[in-house]
């Protein structure tokens, strides 16, 4: 066998596809993937209208009055609204797939999944009820 | 059932393509027959210039890797009658560079493999008058799972930041890595985090899944990245805390 | 020995972002941004919201609740726009954006509790 004299680390002309703006678009799990990561801005959009809402209390009865009409208003709603069902898609995507960071051992095997998962869904539960025994019992 | 299927098979010739394109061929449909026999029945009968890397043709070599109408299969482990009536579109492995027909470039993976230092590392070895290195069945189980991993490269087929990415590690490089890291005889999880531990090792990866949903042998290299991450920033706190005790 | 990067702070923050997001944005959002606005259940006064705001332990609540996950938006948008847009080339831009506009927030953030009456 002759020799290579010159050793090109990649063939030539070896065709390389570059991958689409639109990978995501190409399967139903990708998409769900990217809605997944997308919920992160509604996230910070509740960190926005936390802070204009403290900005409201802080600035009295009136200023808040008009806070809450503005959050009446039917393009609040829908925001909102949109805005519910992605952070509780975030909170449950992310219930779900938390337990696989960490590999807890029970006894020698590996825990299932839902020993870790579903305590987290109590939790969550117990949290909101806190929070809203709180807001709604003052 | 009918007693053919269309096979569309991507051909590329690198002396004379400008680009792959796609060949029909005719195959017989064998309830027990693969698509890597209706690729061996293309190559012996129709046209022996086809090429395929294939090996053991039962599901442990990882040789024969491809796309099946669009999503990374063992070739060896795609039976034919799921996909009838067909046609079957068989296309190299999604995101390396195809040299020829269905044959990819895998020098990268080789590489990051290599980064990843897949082997028992001993910053003191035991002198062989001791023995050997003892390990409970407990301990086997850390990592036996990732261990599972035949090389096969779906995982870097279905993952999105490996297409997009070129530094990435890919999922299986980190689930070797996290393999030895688990093992109790191994002492260079030190060395391996100096190396993965960077934007472009470990952490470009965004937990989509989907290397874990195409994985033939279930080594859920997801859930080896997603342990290798806490174990990173575990170490990163401990590194800021205790800055003299490097490991 | 090449030097580890401080990725893992940015994860830690990140994750401890989403948990925080994960377990408190849905009642909030549901109260406030739903069931208040349109009457489902009968919205608390300006007296006693304010009056839970002045509690000692609702800045430190606010505080992370309005902070942690601005931080899990900024690592998760970053690496939305560099996967999604295949932008990773504005690398520095979308990193000044996203971490820079997480510490903004918990600036005003802190301002604001800070300030409340």
């Amino acid at each position: 066998m002759k020799p290579v004299a010159g050793y090109v680390p990649y063939p030539p002309r070896a065709f390389r596809t570059r991958v689409s703006t639109y990978w995501w678009l190409t399967s139903w799990p990708y998409l769900r993937f990217i809605l997944r990561e997308f919920s992160s801005v509604f996230v910070a959009w509740f960190v926005v209208l936390t802070l204009w809402q403290i900005a409201s209390l802080i600035r009295g009865p009136a200023a808040y009055a008009g806070f809450l009409e503005w959050l009446r208003s039917p393009f609040l709603v829908a925001l909102n609204a949109v805005s519910f069902l992605f952070v509780v898609f975030h909170a449950v995507t992310w219930f779900n797939l938390a337990p696989k960071a960490m590999a807890i051992r029970m006894g020698g095997k590996r825990a299932p999944a839902l020993l870790i998962t579903a305590p987290n869904y109590v939790a969550w539960l117990a949290v909101s009820a806190a929070l809203a025994w709180i807001v709604l019992g003052e | 059932m009918a007693d053919q299927i269309a096979l569309e098979v991507t051909r590329y010739h690198p002396e004379r393509d400008r680009e792959p394109g796609l060949q029909t061929y005719e195959v017989p449909l064998r309830p027990e027959w693969v698509v890597l026999d209706a690729l061996n029945y293309v190559k012996d009968k129709v046209d022996g210039s086809l090429s395929f890397r294939w090996s053991c043709r039962m599901g442990i070599c990882g040789s024969c890797g491809m796309m099946v109408n669009g999503e990374p299969k063992l070739t060896c482990a795609a039976f034919l009658s799921d996909y009838a009536p067909g046609p079957i579109r068989v296309e190299p492995l999604k995101h390396f560079a195809v040299i020829r027909d269905l044959i990819v470039d895998i020098t990268d993976f080789l590489h990051k493999l290599s980064k990843a230092k897949p082997w028992l590392i001993r910053k003191e070895e035991k002198p062989l008058a001791e023995g050997e290195y003892l390990q409970t069945p407990e301990q086997l189980d850390t990592f036996k799972q990732f261990s599972m991993c035949i090389n096969c490269l779906l995982c870097y087929a279905a993952c999105p930041v490996y297409g997009m990415d070129p530094l990435f590690s890919g999922p299986a490089a980190i689930a070797l890595a996290q393999r030895y890291n688990m093992d109790s005889r191994d002492q260079g999880s030190g060395e391996r985090l100096d190396i993965l531990s960077h934007s472009d090792g470990i952490w470009g990866c965004t937990f989509v899944g989907e290397c874990t949903k195409v994985c033939p042998k279930n080594v859920d290299p997801a859930g080896a990245i997603q342990q290798y991450k806490l174990t990173a920033a575990k170490e990163w706190v401990k590194s800021l805390l205790l800055p003299w005790g490097a490991k | 020995m090449s030097k580890r990067s401080n990725e893992p702070l940015l994860w830690l923050l990140f994750s401890a972002g989403g948990v925080v997001a994960a377990l408190a944005i849905p009642v909030h959002l549901f109260l406030f941004g739903l069931a208040f606005p349109l009457g489902w259940i009968k919205s608390p006064s300006y007296e006693s919201l304010m009056a839970l705001i002045r509690h000692p332990l609702a800045a430190p609540y606010l505080l992370v609740v309005c902070s942690l996950p601005l931080f899990h938006w900024a690592h998760r948008f970053r690496y939305t726009l560099f996967d999604g847009l295949q932008i990773k080339h504005l690398n520095e831009l979308i990193n000044t954006f996203c971490y820079g506009g997480a510490i903004l927030g918990t600036m005003l953030a802190a301002y604001l509790v800070w300030t409340i009456p």
